[in-house]
C-alpha cells in the first residue's frame, strides 16, 4: 500500500470526524493492521492530532496496531462459550503457542483472539479458526485445531469444512424424528422428507452436515423451481411463510430435535439459502 | 436568556449557560475537579453532580456539562446529593490516596475513611491534562490511550512526542501529580519535560524530598 492509497482512502471518507472510523477500517482492511506511519500520514492529511487518532486506534477492538499472523484462531469468550469452559481453552492455546490472546507467534503464522459470542451459543465452545467453525471443543481438541490452521486442512478428508455442524431435525408438527440412518450423506444420516412439485411426489434427502447442500431426490426435479417439503409422517407442509434471504422463496422450517431452535431451507432447488435459528422453540 | 431555580432562588442565565455556571453567579458552591475555566467541559470526575427535577423523576446530573434549561429546578446541596458525592471523593482516594487535590476535598467534605480497596494509581482520567496540551497549548501532544481499566494517558506509540512544547501545562493542571516532578522515575513521566529541561533543582541534596512543592518554581517557572 503507498502514500496514493492511503490518500485515496482519507479522500472518499472525508477528513471530518465522522470519516476518521472509515478510514482506520479500510487502511485495516488492506494491510491486516494500522501501521505507525500510515497513522502519522493520516494525521497530517486530515489535520488531526496523532494522539486523537492513536485514542481511536488504540480504543476499539476491532483495530490492531500490531501486524497479524497468516492465520487467526479466534476462541469465543462470550457467556455461553464460557460457562461451559472457554477459558480453559484459551489457556491451552496460549500454552500451545506460547503467546497471550491478541498476540502473535514469532515466526508469524498464528494470532490467537478472543471474542464475545459468534452467535452459535448452544454449539459452545466455539473457536473459529481462519473462518472455520470448531462447536464443542475441549482442550484436547486444540492441538488439532493448530494443525489444521498451519497446514490448512480442516476436515478428515482434508477438504475445508466450512460448518461441521451436525443438526438432528424433527417434524414442527407432529415431532417426530426426521432423521433417517439408513442412508447417509457425507457420512452422517440424512433428513428424510416428502417432496413434491406438480402432483409428482417422492422422498428427498437432505445432508444433515449443516452448511452442505448436495441433496437427492426421488424424482429429478428441474433447476430453479420451487418445491414442496413436507413431513413424511404426518403430511404437514414445511413451509411456514418464511422467506429465503438469499432469492425470496418460501422457507421449509423444521425443529431441532433438542427443541433448542429451527432449521430452515430454501425451498427453490439450485438455492443454497439455509439458516440456523438457535434459540427459537416456538414456531 | 434562561430562566431557572437554583435551590430555590430564582436567576436568569445566557442561553448555553451550564448548570454549575449558573449557580456559581449565585454564589451556591459545588466542588469540581475535571472542569477548568477555559477548557471544554468534560463531565469525567461527576464530582459536581447536582439533582434536577421533582419528585420520584429527580436525577442526579453533572451540572458542568448539563446546560440550563428553562423553568428547570436544581438542588445543590440535597441528601441525595451530598451522599453521592462523598461516594464519589471515597472513590477517588482509594485510587489515588497521594493527590494534594483530592485529599483537600475529602476533608473539605468531610470524608474521613475510604472502605475500598486501596490503589495507587498516578492518574484518575479526568482529561485535564488533554484538554490542556490541545486547546490551550494548540500542541495535542497526549492522549487517552484504549479503553476500559486499560485506558491510560500518554504520548501516541508511547514514544516521546515532537509536537510537545515541553511548557508543563499537562503537569501545571494534573490534579493527581500536581507540581509533583516525576524527573526522577522518567519511565511514570507524562511528558518528560523535566528531564529536557535540565533543571538546576536536582542537582540540590534534598532534591527526592523536595517533590517539587516549590510554588513558584524558580527553576522552570511552572505556576
Ligand atoms: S508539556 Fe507537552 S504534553 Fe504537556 S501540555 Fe505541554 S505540550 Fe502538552
Ligand atoms: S494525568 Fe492528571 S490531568 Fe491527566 S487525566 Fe490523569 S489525573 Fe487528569
Ligand atoms: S522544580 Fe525542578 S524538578 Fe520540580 S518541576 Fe520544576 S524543574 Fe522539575
Ligand atoms: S457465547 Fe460463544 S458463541 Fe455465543
Ligand atoms: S467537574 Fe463536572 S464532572 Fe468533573
Amino acid at each position: 500500500m503507498d502514500t496514493k492509497d492511503i490518500l485515496d482512502i482519507i479522500e472518499r471518507n472525508g477528513k471530518n470526524h465522522a470519516g476518521l472510523i472509515a478510514i482506520l477500517e479500510e487502511v485495516q482492511e488492506e494491510c491486516s493492521y494500522l501501521p505507525e506511519e500510515i497513522l502519522r500520514l493520516v494525521a497530517k492529511e486530515t489535520g488531526r492530532s496523532l494522539a486523537d487518532i492513536y485514542g481511536v486506534a488504540t480504543f476499539y477492538k476491532a483495530f490492531s496496531l500490531k501486524p497479524k499472523g497468516r492465520h487467526c484462531v479466534s476462541a469465543c469468550l462470550g457467556t455461553a462459550c464460557h460457562v461451559r469452559g472457554a477459558q480453559k481453552i484459551v489457556e491451552e492455546f496460549s500454552q500451545e503457542l506460547g503467546i497471550k490472546p491478541g498476540e502473535t507467534t514469532p515466526d508469524n503464522e498464528i494470532t490467537l483472539e478472543t471474542v464475545n459470542c459468534l452467535g452459535a451459543c448452544a454449539l459452545g465452545p466455539i473457536v473459529v479458526s481462519d473462518g472455520h467453525y470448531f462447536a464443542n471443543v475441549t482442550a484436547r481438541k486444540v492441538g488439532e485445531i493448530l494443525r489444521d490452521t498451519r497446514e490448512g486442512t480442516f476436515g478428515s478428508d482434508g477438504a475445508p469444512e466450512e460448518h461441521p455442524f451436525l443438526i438432528e431435525v424433527s417434524c414442527p408438527r407432529c415431532g417426530r424424528s426426521l432423521m433417517d440412518s439408513g442412508t447417509s450423506l457425507h457420512g452422517h444420516p440424512s433428513i428424510l422428507v416428502t417432496a413434491s412439485m406438480n402432483g409428482k411426489t417422492g422422498w428427498s434427502r437432505i445432508p444433515s452436515l449443516y452448511g452442505r447442500f448436495a441433496r437427492t431426490h426421488e424424482h429429478a426435479f428441474p433447476d430453479n423451481t420451487i418445491i414442496q417439503l413436507s413431513c413424511p409422517h404426518c403430511a404437514s407442509s414445511f413451509q411456514d411463510g418464511s422467506r429465503c434471504v438469499e432469492c425470496g422463496a418460501p422457507l421449509a422450517t423444521m425443529r431441532l430435535a433438542d427443541g433448542n431452535g429451527v432449521f430452515r431451507i430454501c425451498t427453490r432447488t439450485g438455492c443454497e439459502g439455509h439458516l440456523l435459528d438457535l434459540g427459537r422453540a416456538e414456531l | 436568556m434562561i430562566n431557572l431555580t437554583i435551590n430555590g432562588l430564582a436567576v436568569s442565565v445566557e442561553k448555553g449557560s451550564t448548570v454549575l455556571e449558573a449557580a456559581q453567579f449565585l454564589g451556591f458552591p459545588i466542588p469540581t475537579l475535571c472542569h477548568h475555566e477555559g477548557l471544554t467541559p468534560y463531565g469525567a470526575c461527576r464530582l459536581c453532580v447536582v439533582e434536577i427535577g421533582e419528585g420520584p423523576g429527580a436525577r442526579l446530573v453533572s451540572s458542568c456539562t448539563y446546560p440550563a434549561e428553562e423553568g428547570l429546578k436544581v438542588r445543590t446541596a440535597s441528601e441525595r446529593v451530598v451522599r453521592a458525592r462523598k461516594m464519589i471523593i471515597e472513590l477517588l482516594l482509594a485510587s489515588c490516596p497521594q493527590s494534594k487535590v483530592i485529599q483537600d476535598l475529602a476533608s473539605a467534605h468531610g470524608v474521613r475513611t475510604q472502605r475500598f480497596r486501596q490503589e495507587y494509581e498516578d492518574c484518575i482520567l479526568c482529561g485535564l491534562c488533554v484538554r490542556m496540551c490541545s486547546e490551550q497549548m494548540m500542541a495535542g501532544a497526549i492522549g487517552f490511550r484504549g479503553r476500559g481499566t486499560e485506558r491510560s494517558i500518554g504520548t501516541p506509540f508511547d514514544v516521546q512526542s515532537d509536537v510537545c512544547r515541553f511548557c508543563g501545562g499537562c503537569m501545571h493542571i494534573c490534579p493527581a501529580c500536581q507540581l509533583r516532578c516525576t524527573y526522577n522515575q522518567p519511565e511514570k513521566a507524562i511528558c518528560n519535560a523535566c528531564a529536557n529541561l535540565a533543571p538546576p533543582c536536582i542537582e540540590k541534596e534534598q532534591y527526592g524530598d523536595m517533590m517539587c512543592y516549590m510554588n513558584p518554581c524558580v527553576a522552570c517557572e511552572i505556576k
